[in-house]
């Protein structure tokens, strides 16, 4: 039973990490219609600058504030530059483009910070407590208390702020919003600011489960994509809760189904996937895809 | 001179190229002209499926390693002489790229390049953990192929061979495939769907057909590719492979046969000499081509030659899978216009 519970609050507190990067994947969808296939990658990115400041001198808190400041800019700059000119466009040409995002994006971290792995401290320490027999980490109630807090503050800036206005009007028609005077780039950029300032967020709270290097997102981001397809890809609600479904399976079938054991387990967000795709493409909470002939 | 004359030629002189080359490199070059060779395979594979038929495939690097190791424990296990364990290979996949075709018919654009996506990240850790099969981490040792007395070749260069012939009948293949009724179906499904079965594509068929046909080929390349070095581990099967091809059909051209030569080449040499300057650098190219080439030269190096060739005017409506393509991925509006003019040229 401890065991049990044990593994629940791990399972919550992992699920909690993918759906937090499912979130950021899910914003770009939802504004632009593109999956950004670069996201943990991204993450990845600002990871290993937050892991900069800290060796410069910087206390943990505040690189991690700084890194969250530059990642913004760093969103806002790549919708500009990299993706602006392909917006709008076919699906291969930008699946093309933000694939090439991911391995540039990979590829410099390597050559920037080398192939070697360090380990990434965690703000929450690594206390316990007991609940019911069993010990739970700090950590993993704290994760799952920023993932809450994450959502809810994007709630507030999307359905109580002026520039959240703009950025669903954007979403829901940009000619019309261009005709009502909104400045649709800018927007865009905003969005994607947004989307890799909570990427970097994920990314700090999961180096400290994995070690940091250039590939730890990697894993992490078919497990988002599982999180963010059982969420229906346009709700961010739909992909917390994803996360937590899939954080938990995947804990669940690693701990006591003997086949899939530790190795397997990247199968899990492989089979949510084609199972949600299968049989309900919209997944728990997306709106159906309308599509004129 | 006409231009399929031209085309012709051009194919001529390559395979002129081909057959002196491993007379003046030395064993370890000719090794890798080799692998090229055997990715050329794989990557011809994913264009008829990216390229012509429009299905997003990430995933290619899984059937490049099913190929691999389907012929390696045929010939280690087995005892399957390495020429039969090609075609072996080939059908292993054609059936697993066909299973694989089923559920992408109800998968579109995006959420197929996902599954796909998935399927490769998942690749090296099936393969560790069919330990039995594979060997797990350890891999799996194949022993070299040796040529017979009677050519008088070294083995290096009696295998180069062996893979030329190989190829030149993939490509004559491929290049009958889509230039005949096939091949138009497809372009027709790619670029417009709805009015393709309007005109009486079976879109199941020819979809699974395409995927079936697409992992045969990296299956066969796959299995050619391990042949020169004898050796293989889950490590020779990354996620970063299956980015590689889709570099290089970018860089050779969508939708070409002939470009499948240049972006195997390029995927197999640019690593070589990138890592004489960083180990990353082979990620940095691959990266910035693959946006850059979305931006600057969306027919790849292959639109560039076709470009300059004929800088004189061209019929309207002549039948170019090419042309389609990049007009598709310049088209921001959905590609409608591109398909009414594919279906009145036929």
């Amino acid at each position: 039973m401890e065991r049990f519970i044990q593994v629940l609050v791990d399972g919550w507190a992992t699920g909690s990490l993918y759906g937090a990067l499912a979130v950021a994947v899910v914003l770009i969808y939802r504004a632009t219609g593109i999956v950004n296939f670069a996201q943990g990658e991204l993450a990845m990115f600002s990871t290993f600058i937050a892991w900069g400041l800290m060796q410069a001198g910087l206390p943990l808190g505040l690189a991690i504030a700084g890194t969250l400041g530059l990642s913004f800019l760093g969103g806002m700059l790549i919708e500009r530059l990299v993706i602006r000119p392909v917006e709008g466009g076919e699906v291969l040409t930008l699946v093309i483009v933000t694939l090439g995002l991911y391995v540039l994006v990979n590829s410099l971290a390597g050559w920037i910070w080398g192939f070697g792995n360090r380990a990434f401290p965690s703000v929450f320490g690594d206390g316990s407590f007991h609940v019911a027999g069993a010990a739970v980490a700090v950590e993993s109630v704290g994760i799952v208390a920023v993932l809450i807090a994450l959502v809810l503050g994007l709630y507030a800036v999307f359905q109580r702020t002026k520039v959240g206005l703009a950025m669903r009007a954007v979403s829901f028609n940009p000619d019309s919003s261009r005709l009502v005077g909104i400045s649709v780039g800018r927007t865009l950029m905003i969005g994607w600011g947004i989307a890799a300032l909570v990427g970097a967020l994920a990314g700090a709270l999961i180096a400290p489960r994995l070690f940091l290097d250039v590939n730890f997102m990697g894993g992490v981001l078919i497990y988002s994509f599982a999180a963010a397809t059982l969420g229906g890809f346009d709700s961010p609600f739909g992909a917390v809760l994803g996360g937590w479904i899939v954080g938990i399976a995947e804990n669940l079938a690693g701990t006591y189904v003997d086949f899939i054991g530790s190795d397997l387990k990247i199968l899990v967000p492989l089979a949510v996937i084609l199972v949600v795709l299968l049989f309900r493409p919209t997944g728990l909470f997306g709106s159906p895809e309308v599509a004129r002939a | 001179m006409t231009s399929k004359r031209l085309r012709l030629a051009a194919w001529g002189v390559v395979l002129v190229l081909a057959i002196v080359l491993p007379f003046f490199f030395n064993a370890y070059r000719v090794g890798q002209f080799t692998q090229a060779m055997a990715l050329g395979i794989a990557v011809l594979g994913l264009n008829l499926l990216v390229g012509y038929s429009g299905q997003i495939s990430l995933g290619h690097g899984a059937f490049f390693a099913l190929g691999a190791y389907t012929s390696a424990i045929a010939i280690v296990d087995l005892d399957v002489p390495y020429l039969l364990a090609l075609p072996l290979a080939g059908a292993v996949c054609a059936v697993a790229g066909f299973l694989l075709g089923l559920p992408a018919l109800r998968l579109r654009g995006l959420y197929l390049a996902l599954v796909t996506l998935g399927v490769a990240i998942a690749t090296p850790q099936v393969i560790k953990r069919a330990e039995g099969l594979t060997g797990g981490t350890q891999g799996m040792t194949v022993d070299k192929v040796t040529a017979p007395a009677w050519s008088g070749l070294a083995d290096d260069q009696w295998l180069y061979f062996v893979t030329l012939a190989v190829t030149a009948l993939m490509f004559v293949l491929a290049a009958f495939l889509v230039r005949g009724r096939v091949g138009r179906a497809l372009v027709a499904i790619r670029d417009n769907e709805i009015a393709a079965r309007t005109m009486g594509v079976d879109l199941a068929r020819f979809k699974t057909g395409t995927f079936a046909a697409s992992a045969m080929y990296a299956g066969v390349g796959g299995a050619l590719f391990t042949l020169p070095l004898g050796f293989l581990a889950p490590e020779s099967f990354p996620l970063a492979l299956s980015f590689a091809f889709l570099a290089a059909i970018v860089v050779g051209g969508l939708a070409t046969i002939a470009g499948a030569l240049f972006g195997a080449l390029f995927i197999e040499f640019v690593p070589v000499y990138a890592a004489d300057v960083d180990e990353a650098l082979a990620g940095v190219i691959y990266g910035g081509v693959l946006i850059l080439f979305m931006y600057l030269l969306p027919g790849g190096v292959m639109g560039l030659i076709r470009k300059i060739a004929s800088m004189k005017p061209r019929p309207r409506g002549s039948d170019d899978a090419q042309a389609g393509a990049v007009r598709r991925l310049g088209d921001r509006a959905a590609g409608g216009g591109a398909a009414r003019e594919r279906v009145r040229s036929q």
